[in-house]
């Protein structure tokens, strides 16, 4: 059992503001962290991890991390920390890196046989892709068998199909080192596969605190399809109007009647919902 | 020809590189992680021996190495060392002198470096001290080499100070600068442009193997 119970001051683009955060994270939870950025999602992080000073107290399995004055330093406390930028240390081979953090030659290998980077173990950094370094950091983040595994937006920098993969392998090595896995995500479908609990944070406080499905699921009411996105354009086709909408990586074209295009700004965020009775579902 | 006074400037500048490697590492590494408000004050002093006239350095350090200062009679009294007009002198003075072209480019370089990567180190369990010698210093190699390359270089040329604090004592603090000079005054053209010319050739190949040194650093660690 994990509690957090901390304040910190943070000056953040949107001027002053304080970082409250409270909460109760179970042993083997996997919690996404979701929120604008600058809502203080990284800086919760670094004052779990011990890199940054805050009020308040934080305690680990009756351990006690932060408690009035006292802060247990990084290195005392048992975490895996997986940045944005990987910071993988650029003059060791990807093995040193590993063992550099725990002289566990076992574990090493069977970190890089999971992630499939056993044949580059001998490789510098600078010789992998990013979706590599990306397993590298995780496994270094691993070595140390923690009982709190931090990750920075792990996977915001890669393609959809190295994203998914290394879902997968995120989820498989959650599991098999039973963490506890704190994560910042502003993927809906990536926290909806991977986490069991979201909290969302905005200007440093908590707005919503539940499951996945709960938090993510835009549906309400009788709407059977509702999707959040962004109105791009309105055109005049002939007499119609066809409003084209950006819903995540996709574009699609709605028409609208006269009325509705005058009352719609382009630029703004917009709900599009229908219902629908049968929809289809085919394989790609 | 005589060579003595190359090797007294060769000996100088390599102690003062390795004594100020020494200081310059702690003293950098807390300017380029401090957030300190004394900070700007100690980058100011730090710098000025950049700034300051030889001359002016020359007079303190002479004036506070001395016997009649305490530290130079402490010194005196306790080790039996005269710290002016003296080889020991020379480098103490030397230490002074060349302090900000050690520290300058170590702090560019711990500052240059992914401070995420440190974290990373400390929250692998790793001391300050192991972080800094096993991810911070082999990951700015160039920023080292540039230190000490510079503060040998800086050291092998400097006058003023060594004039002042060492005299020209032959075999003792009778450095190759020193002697060009007297050479000079002294009309002896010949030897000076014997020592000058090899003053300039030497200077030349240590910086451009410094130069070489990094280009070859960046391509191959794209540092």
């Amino acid at each position: 059992m994990i509690n957090i119970d901390i304040t910190k001051e943070l000056h953040g683009a949107n001027g002053a503001m304080q970082l409250v955060f409270q909460a109760a994270i179970k042993k083997g939870e996997f919690v996404a962290l979701s929120g604008k950025s600058g809502s203080g999602k990284t800086t919760l992080l670094r004052i779990l991890a011990g890199l940054e000073k805050a009020d308040g107290t934080i305690s680990v399995e009756q351990k006690e991390w932060l408690h009035a004055d006292k802060s247990l330093p990084p290195q005392k406390r048992e975490i895996g920390f997986v940045f944005q930028d990987y910071a993988l240390f650029d003059n060791m081979t990807i093995e040193q890196n590993l063992l550099y953090v725990a002289k566990d030659t076992k574990l090493a290998n069977q970190l890089l046989e999971i992630t499939e980077l056993s044949s580059m173990k001998k490789r510098y950094p600078h010789a992998l892709s990013g979706g590599q370094k990306q397993r590298v950091s995780i496994c270094r983040a691993l070595m140390k068998r923690p009982k709190i595994l931090l990750l920075d937006e792990p996977l915001s920098a890669l393609d959809p199909a190295m994203r998914t993969k290394l879902q997968n392998e995120l989820l498989l090595l959650h599991k098999e080192f039973g963490t506890t896995t704190v994560m910042v995500s502003h993927d809906p479908s990536e926290i909806y596969r991977l986490a069991n609990r979201v909290i969302v944070l905005q200007n440093g406080k908590i707005i919503n605190d539940g499951s996945p499905k709960e938090i993510l699921l835009k549906t309400q009411g009788s709407q059977k399809f509702s999707f959040e996105g962004e109105l791009l354009d309105i055109k005049k086709v002939d007499v119609i109007y066809i409003a084209i909408v950006a819903i995540g990586q996709q574009l699609v074209e709605v028409v609208v009647s006269s009325q509705e295009a005058k009352n719609l700004q382009v630029g703004t965020n917009i709900t599009l919902s229908t219902k629908a009775f049968s929809p289809i579902i085919t394989q790609i | 020809m005589d060579f003595e006074p190359f090797i007294i400037s060769f000996k100088l500048a390599a102690l003062t590189a390795f004594i100020l490697f020494c200081i310059a590492l702690p003293l950098a590494w807390y300017l380029s992680q401090s957030k300190s408000r004394a900070k700007p004050f100690l980058e100011a002093v730090t710098a000025l021996p950049i700034v300051l006239p030889p001359s002016v350095l020359g007079f303190y350090i002479l004036w506070a190495l001395s016997y009649n200062s305490p530290i130079g009679a402490f010194f005196e009294d306790t080790f039996g060392i005269k710290l002016v007009f003296s080889f020991t002198g020379l480098v103490v003075a030397s230490c002074f002198y060349s302090l900000p072209f050690m520290v300058q480019p170590l702090q560019n370089g711990f500052e240059s470096i992914n401070q995420n990567m440190l974290a990373a180190s400390y929250i692998a369990g790793k001391s300050k001290i192991q972080t800094i010698f096993q991810v911070a210093l082999p990951n700015m190699k160039p920023a080292v080499m540039t230190a000490i390359i510079i503060t040998f270089a800086h050291t092998v040329g400097e006058f003023g100070v060594v004039l002042m604090v060492g005299g020209s004592i032959p075999g003792e603090t009778k450095v190759a600068s020193v002697a060009i000079y007297e050479m000079v005054e002294t009309m002896d053209y010949t030897s000076a442009h014997i020592y000058s010319a090899v003053m300039v050739g030497i200077s030349f190949v240590v910086l451009l193997s410094v130069y070489i040194f990094n280009a070859h650093q960046t391509r191959r660690f794209g540092l």
